[in-house]
């Protein structure tokens, strides 16, 4: 118990004191899980929503998919992104292995069927309300997809944050197609799953409590951008 | 976009041949046959279930008949904007200012940058919200929103405008203006088609009347003559219970 109140004591200086290790962690970190999810965005936001709108055969064995997808293993993902990286793999020649460019795409991948799923959803129900206005004004599916995304703006704050939870979390994938090297693939989960089996519970510890603490920052931040918003738009 | 429309077949007279609509089972409209011309303000009035909604769908194109035939003399759409127009019972607002929801809808239409804001003013102008144009329209009153869908529905310039029952749960007062609202639009120029349960809204709004029973047309009539001598058992039992003290 003193090992503990003392590594986490440690753990408090050295977030306050701004270690230089620490905060070059959190901000790769950062970095990393926000390209993925801006990366899974701009490709999720308008499938969920044209998912919502269109109809089509196998549509539904589509959206079936995307819901199962949700709880993809990281380490699976991790796993099939290195074999397409590896020097052998299809995609070797460009050399991203090991790169934090091969750890966004890993987490886009984690992250694409959270944001496709959780965007359909909210979309759809607002397209239960708005079909008949939308076909009447004459709006094309895709027109009609790009009016809901704007509607439904304050949940997918929601719905992006939840993807940018499980990016942040994630340690399976950012660990096997990067690599956890110092100072260049070294992030939050993955330095901390290092740092406590070598022993250092301090940075272990104080990594822990940022990731902790930034989680809930921005999940408070969401929940008060769809109050101000309910308020003021309804 | 009013130049176009002259050069272009009058979009009226509206066909309906034995249009006939099912769905789970149930004959909504049966063996409809109608034809709604320019002009006259028309009415459409009947018990629930009579099928007068979806007979304004089927006009709109929402509702595909399951048989027969809906023609409208000249082209639905004018460089993709549509020549018909609809206004629902409950308002559908997005979440946008009341100025905003007009110029997305005439952005949807096609209708070029340069021309929405202008076109949008006009036409909050026209239903008296101009003062509220900047508000979020989800935060406007139930009145203020159907006026703010007569004002969206009306800046496309429809020559038909379909509206579903737009004073159902609204007050006198914004009653009143809903219908101050619609004989604006009507006085523009536009054909004028309107279910409502009021009886005295119809005897204020309607020139003729089209009286459904049970999915079919019983009696299409001018207003004067629907009201003081019903020609059909249904119309006469309809009016019967809907003034009570006649």
């Amino acid at each position: 118990m003193s090992d503990f109140s003392a590594a986490f004591g440690a753990a408090i200086e050295m977030i306050t004191s701004g270690n230089p290790q620490l905060v070059g962690i959190v901000l790769l970190s950062l970095k990393v899980s926000l390209s993925a999810v801006l990366v899974a965005s701009l490709i999720g936001l308008p499938i969920g929503a044209l998912l919502a709108v269109a109809r089509f055969p196998g549509r539904r064995t589509l959206i079936v998919l995307t819901n199962a997808l949700m709880g993809l293993p990281p380490v699976v993902v991790g796993l099939v992104v290195y074999l397409l990286l590896s020097r052998a793999g299809p995609l070797g020649e460009l050399g991203l292995l090991f790169t934090p460019q091969a750890m966004v795409i890993a987490q886009a991948i984690l992250v694409l069927p959270i944001v496709i799923a959780l965007t359909r959803q909210a979309a759809e129900d607002a397209w239960s309300v708005y079909r008949d206005l939308l076909r009447s004004l004459g709006a094309s599916q895709w027109r009609s997809a790009v009016t809901l995304l704007w509607d439904i703006r304050a949940s997918l704050v929601t719905t992006v944050l939840a993807g940018f939870g499980r990016a942040a979390a994630e340690v399976g994938a950012v660990m096997i197609v990067g690599g956890n090297i110092d100072g260049v693939t070294r992030v939050m989960t993955t330095a901390i799953a290092l740092e406590t089996s070598k022993g250092d519970l301090p940075l272990a510890l104080g990594l822990g409590a940022v990731l902790i603490s930034i989680v809930v920052a921005v999940n408070a931040a969401a929940y008060l951008v769809n109050e101000w918003s309910a308020r003021r738009y309804g | 976009m009013t130049q176009a429309g002259s050069l272009l077949a009058p979009l009226l007279p509206l066909y309906l041949r034995a249009v006939t609509v099912i769905a789970g089972g149930k004959r909504i409209l049966d063996g409809v046959n109608l034809t709604l011309t320019t002009g006259a303000r028309t009415i459409v009035l009947g018990p629930n279930g009579a099928g007068k909604s979806v007979l304004l769908r089927v006009c709109h194109g929402l509702v595909r008949p399951s048989s027969g035939e809906v023609r409208f003399n000249g082209p639905e759409r004018i460089d993709g904007r549509r020549r018909h127009a609809m206004v629902f019972q409950r308002p559908v607002m997005l979440r946008r200012s009341a100025l905003a929801n007009v110029t997305h809808a005439l952005a949807l239409a096609g209708v070029p940058r340069a021309r929405r804001q202008q076109t949008a003013e006009e036409a909050l102008e026209r239903v008296g919200l101009m003062r509220l144009a900047g508000q979020p329209a989800r935060v406007l009153s139930g009145g203020e929103q159907q006026r703010l869908a007569i004002a969206r529905a009306w800046a496309l310039r429809p020559e038909l405008l379909l509206l579903d029952e737009p004073t159902a749960n609204l007050d006198p007062t914004a009653t009143q203006a809903i219908e101050t609202a619609i004989n604006a639009v009507h006085a523009a120029g536009t054909k004028i088609v309107m279910v409502t349960h009021n009886l005295g809204q119809a005897h204020r709004l309607g020139d003729e009347v089209v009286f459904l029973d049970a999915g079919r047309v019983v009696e299409h009539v001018p207003m004067s003559q629907f009201l003081a001598s019903p020609g059909s058992a249904e119309a006469r039992s309809f009016l019967r219970g809907e003034l009570p003290w006649a």
